[in-house]
C-alpha cells in the first residue's frame, strides 16, 4: 500500500465529485426525499376506521351501544342510513370500510335479557387492515357486554368481579406507533441502496472512458485503487446516515435510546460492505447503465423483501429464511431497532455485528479479486 | 534513466503470442529495440500493434513466449515495468473533468514522484505541452492536440526510460503532429526509448527503426531506407503528365504495369520490371499522341513497400 496514490486516487475522486453536482445532490437529496416519502406514507397503524351505521332499532339502549364506537379513537363514524343502496355505495366508493348492522329488535331482546345479533359487513379487500378493525369491533362489543353483565350483576347484589385481570404493559415502543420501528428499518433500506448505487459507477465509469486503461499501466495496486476510491463516498455515505438520523431525531421523533457513537461506529462498518459492493458491481458490469441497475435490484429488492422489515422472517419459507441470512439490511435493521428503540449495547448486538464484518471483508477481497481478474 | 544499466536492448521478445479464445491476435513475434531509438510498430487497424504494446507495458499477459523491458520480465515483474515505462493510449486518457494541473498532479501521485521534484516536473510538462496560459482549464475543452501532449507529458512525469506511444496522432491537426514528432525526437536525444505505434505512413519516416506487423505477423524490420531499398522486389515510376487522371485506365492496361495510382499531380506505376515498362508507356504515350511527359524510376515510398510486402505475405497464404 503507497499512501501518496491512495491520496491521489482519494483526491481526484473528491474533485469530480465536486464537479459534478448533480449526482451529489443526488446522493445527498435522494435519501431525504425517500425517508420523508416513506416516512410519512409507509404506516402500518389501523386508527379511524371509517363505519357508517344502520340503526334499525333506534332506541336509547342502541344509541348507547353505538357511543362506544363514537369514543373510540380507532373508529370514525362518517355516516347513518336506512337505505341498503346508499350503504352499498359507502363501501364502494371507499368512504367506509364498515357497515355496522343493528337489527330491529336490539333493545327488546337486551332488555328482556336475550342474547341480540348484531351484523358487522366488512370490506375485505385489504385483509390486513379488515382483521385489525374486526379486532376493534370485536373489543368495543367486549366490552359493551361486560358492562352490561356488571348491570345485572349488580341489581343481584353480586359485586363486581373479573377472574382474570390482563394487565398489559408495552416495551421499548409504549405507544406502539408504527413509525418508531418503521423509520430505523427505512433508514437501514435507504442506506443499502444509495451506499451500492454511489459507488456503482466509480470504476464503470473509468473503464467507459478509458482512463482506466491510463491506469492500469502504471503502478497502481487494485487495493490502492479501491481503498482510494471508497474513502470520498464513505464521507458521502456518513453525510447521508447523519441526515438520516437527524431527520429521524427532529421529523419523526423516533426515540434515540442508546448510544449514538455505537449507532455511528456500526453504521461505518454496514457502510463498508455496501459501498464495497457497489464497487464490485462497478468492476464487474464495466459500463455504467448497467452497473447502476445492477445496484439498484440486487439492493433494493432484498433490502425491502427479506430484511424483515416488512414481512417478518419467521414466516418465511424455510429457503427463504436461508436466503436472508446474506442480505446485509437485516442485519443492519436488527443493529438499528436495538439501538433505538431498546438503547441495547454491542454485547447484545454481536451476532449482527459479526455478521456484518464478515460481509464487509468477503466484498471487499472480492472486489480486489475481480479487479485483478479483468485487468490481466 | 530509469532502467537497468547493464542491458543494451530496452525491449527484447522472443515468440510472444496471444491468443484471444481461438482468434490469433499476435503470432509468436520476436524483435528487439535498441537503447535509445524510435522504433516504429507500423501496421493497419487488427494487425496486432495495441495488443504488443499492451503485453510490452504489463497490462496484458501472453499466451506464448517471453519478453524483457527495460531487462525486466514481462511475465513475471510487470509491476516493475510500470514503475519504469510511459505509455499513453489511443485514446488520451485524461480526465476530462480535471483541470490541467490536476490532471498533471494526479499522475504525479500514481507514479509517486518525490516531493522535491514535483514542482518541476510539472512545470517542465506544462511549457512542453504550451499550456502555461490554461494551467487551471478544464482539460475537456482543450484541442484535441493540447490533449496530447499533456497526455504524453503525464505519461513521462516520473522520468521512464522507455515510452510506449499506441497511436499517438490519431485523429490531430497536422501541425500539432508536427510538433508532437519534434517532441519524441527530443526526448529520444535525451536517451529515451520510444516505441510508437502508427498507421500513418508519413510518421513511420520519423523512425530510426521499423517492423512492419500484419495479421499478428512480422513481415519485414530495419530502419526506412533498408525497408524501402531491401524489401521491395517491383520498381516504382513516377509519370507526370497533363490531365494524370485521364491515364489511369490506360496504362494499367499495360502487362508490364501491375497497379497505377495517384499521387499528387503525378502518377505511380509500380511494375516489375524498369525498362521493360518505361518502352511500353513510351509505345502508349506516342500512339495517344501525348508528349509533354516525363517518366522516371523513383525510391518506392514506405506505402508502396508495405503494399507490396502484403500482397506477396498474402499469396504465401
Amino acid at each position: 500500500m503507497n499512501l501518496k496514490r491512495i491520496k491521489a486516487i482519494t483526491r481526484k475522486e473528491f474533485i469530480q465529485i465536486i464537479r459534478d453536482p448533480r449526482s451529489l445532490g443526488m446522493a445527498i437529496a435522494f435519501p431525504m426525499l425517500l425517508l420523508t416519502l416513506f416516512g410519512y406514507a409507509l404506516s402500518l397503524d389501523v386508527d379511524n376506521v371509517p363505519l357508517v351505521i344502520w340503526n334499525q332499532d333506534k332506541s336509547q339502549v342502541s344509541q348507547d351501544y353505538i357511543l362506544n364506537f363514537k369514543a373510540s379513537p380507532y373508529f370514525k363514524i362518517v355516516g347513518y342510513s336506512d337505505n341498503y343502496k346508499e350503504l352499498q355505495s359507502y363501501v364502494d366508493k371507499n368512504k367506509a370500510f364498515m357497515i355496522l348492522v343493528i337489527p330491529p329488535d336490539f333493545s327488546s331482546l337486551i332488555n328482556s335479557k336475550q342474547s341480540a345479533p348484531v351484523q358487522l359487513l366488512v370490506d375485505g379487500s385489504d385483509s390486513n387492515t379488515a382483521t385489525i378493525a374486526i379486532g376493534y369491533v370485536t373489543a368495543v362489543t367486549a366490552g359493551y357486554n361486560r358492562k352490561l353483565a356488571i348491570d345485572s350483576l349488580s341489581h343481584l347484589g353480586v359485586r363486581d368481579i373479573t377472574p382474570v385481570d390482563m394487565r398489559t404493559r408495552i416495551w421499548f415502543n409504549q405507544d406502539l406507533k408504527s413509525r418508531n420501528f418503521i423509520i430505523p428499518g427505512l433508514i437501514a433500506i435507504i442506506m443499502m441502496v444509495i451506499a451500492a448505487l454511489l459507488t456503482s459507477l466509480t470504476v464503470a465509469r473509468e473503464w467507459e472512458r478509458g482512463t482506466m486503461e491510463q491506469l492500469i499501466s502504471t503502478p497502481i495496486k487494485p487495493r490502492e485503487l479501491i481503498l482510494g476510491k471508497f474513502i470520498p463516498y464513505f464521507v458521502i455515505g456518513f453525510v447521508d446516515v447523519l441526515i438520516a438520523i437527524l431527520m429521524g431525531e427532529f421529523i419523526f421523533q423516533v426515540p434515540l435510546r442508546g448510544s449514538v457513537v455505537l449507532l455511528f461506529i456500526l453504521s461505518s462498518l454496514f457502510l463498508t460492505g455496501t459501498l464495497t459492493m457497489g464497487m464490485l458491481i462497478s468492476i464487474v458490469a464495466k459500463k455504467q447503465l448497467l452497473a447502476s441497475q445492477m445496484a439498484m435490484v440486487t439492493t433494493f429488492l432484498p433490502a425491502f423483501l427479506l430484511s424483515g422489515f416488512v414481512y417478518s422472517i419467521a414466516n418465511m419459507p424455510t429457503i427463504i429464511q436461508a436466503i436472508t441470512y446474506i442480505v446485509p439490511a437485516r442485519y443492519f435493521i436488527t443493529i438499528l431497532k436495538g439501538i433505538y428503540l431498546k438503547g441495547v449495547g454491542l454485547e447484545i448486538l454481536v451476532i449482527p455485528v459479526l455478521f456484518l464484518s464478515v460481509f464487509a471483508f468477503v466484498v471487499v477481497n472480492l472486489a480486489t479479486m475481480a479487479f485483478k481478474k479483468k485487468v490481466t | 534513466m530509469n532502467t537497468k544499466n547493464d542491458i543494451t536492448k530496452a525491449v527484447e521478445v522472443s515468440e510472444l503470442e496471444k491468443k484471444f479464445g481461438s482468434f490469433v491476435a499476435v503470432d509468436r513475434i520476436s524483435f528487439q529495440v535498441n537503447k535509445g531509438e524510435i522504433f516504429g510498430f507500423l501496421g493497419p487497424n487488427g494487425a496486432g500493434k495495441s495488443t504488443t504494446i499492451r503485453m510490452l507495458c504489463g497490462i496484458l499477459l501472453p499466451t506464448y513466449g517471453t519478453g524483457h523491458v527495460s531487462g525486466y520480465d514481462i511475465i513475471k515483474e510487470q509491476k516493475l515495468i510500470k514503475q519504469n515505462i510511459g505509455y499513453m493510449s489511443q485514446r488520451f486518457s485524461l480526465y476530462e473533468d480535471l483541470t490541467v494541473e490536476e490532471n498533471i498532479n494526479f499522475y504525479s501521485g500514481i507514479y509517486s514522484v518525490p516531493a522535491d521534484k514535483k514542482k518541476e516536473r510539472k512545470e517542465y510538462i506544462i511549457r512542453m505541452a504550451g499550456l502555461e496560459n490554461l494551467r487551471t482549464s478544464r482539460t475537456g475543452i482543450l484541442s484535441t492536440g493540447w490533449k496530447q501532449r499533456l497526455a504524453l507529458g503525464c505519461a513521462i512525469i516520473h522520468e521512464p526510460g522507455i515510452l510506449f506511444l499506441d497511436e499517438p496522432t490519431a485523429g490531430v491537426d497536422p501541425i500539432a503532429r508536427q510538433m508532437f514528432w519534434k517532441l519524441i525526437k527530443d526526448m529520444a536525444k535525451r536517451g529515451v526509448t520510444i516505441f510508437v505505434t502508427t498507421h500513418y505512413m508519413d510518421e513511420a519516416e520519423n523512425c530510426d527503426r521499423l517492423a512492419l506487423i500484419y495479421n499478428g505477423d512480422i513481415i519485414a524490420t530495419g530502419t526506412p531506407n533498408q525497408l524501402k531499398t531491401e524489401f521491395m522486389k517491383e520498381d516504382v515510376l513516377s509519370i507526370s503528365i497533363p490531365q494524370p487522371e485521364e491515364w489511369i485506365e490506360r496504362l494499367n492496361k499495360l502487362n508490364t504495369i501491375r497497379e497505377t495510382a495517384l499521387f499528387g499531380t503525378m502518377l505511380h506505376a509500380i511494375v516489375d520490371n524498369e525498362k521493360s515498362a518505361t518502352g511500353s508507356i513510351k509505345e502508349l504515350f506516342a500512339r495517344d499522341k501525348a508528349f509533354d511527359y516525363e517518366v522516371r524510376r523513383i525510391q518506392p515510398s514506405l506505402e508502396d513497400v508495405f503494399v507490396s510486402l502484403i500482397k506477396s505475405y498474402n499469396k504465401k497464404g
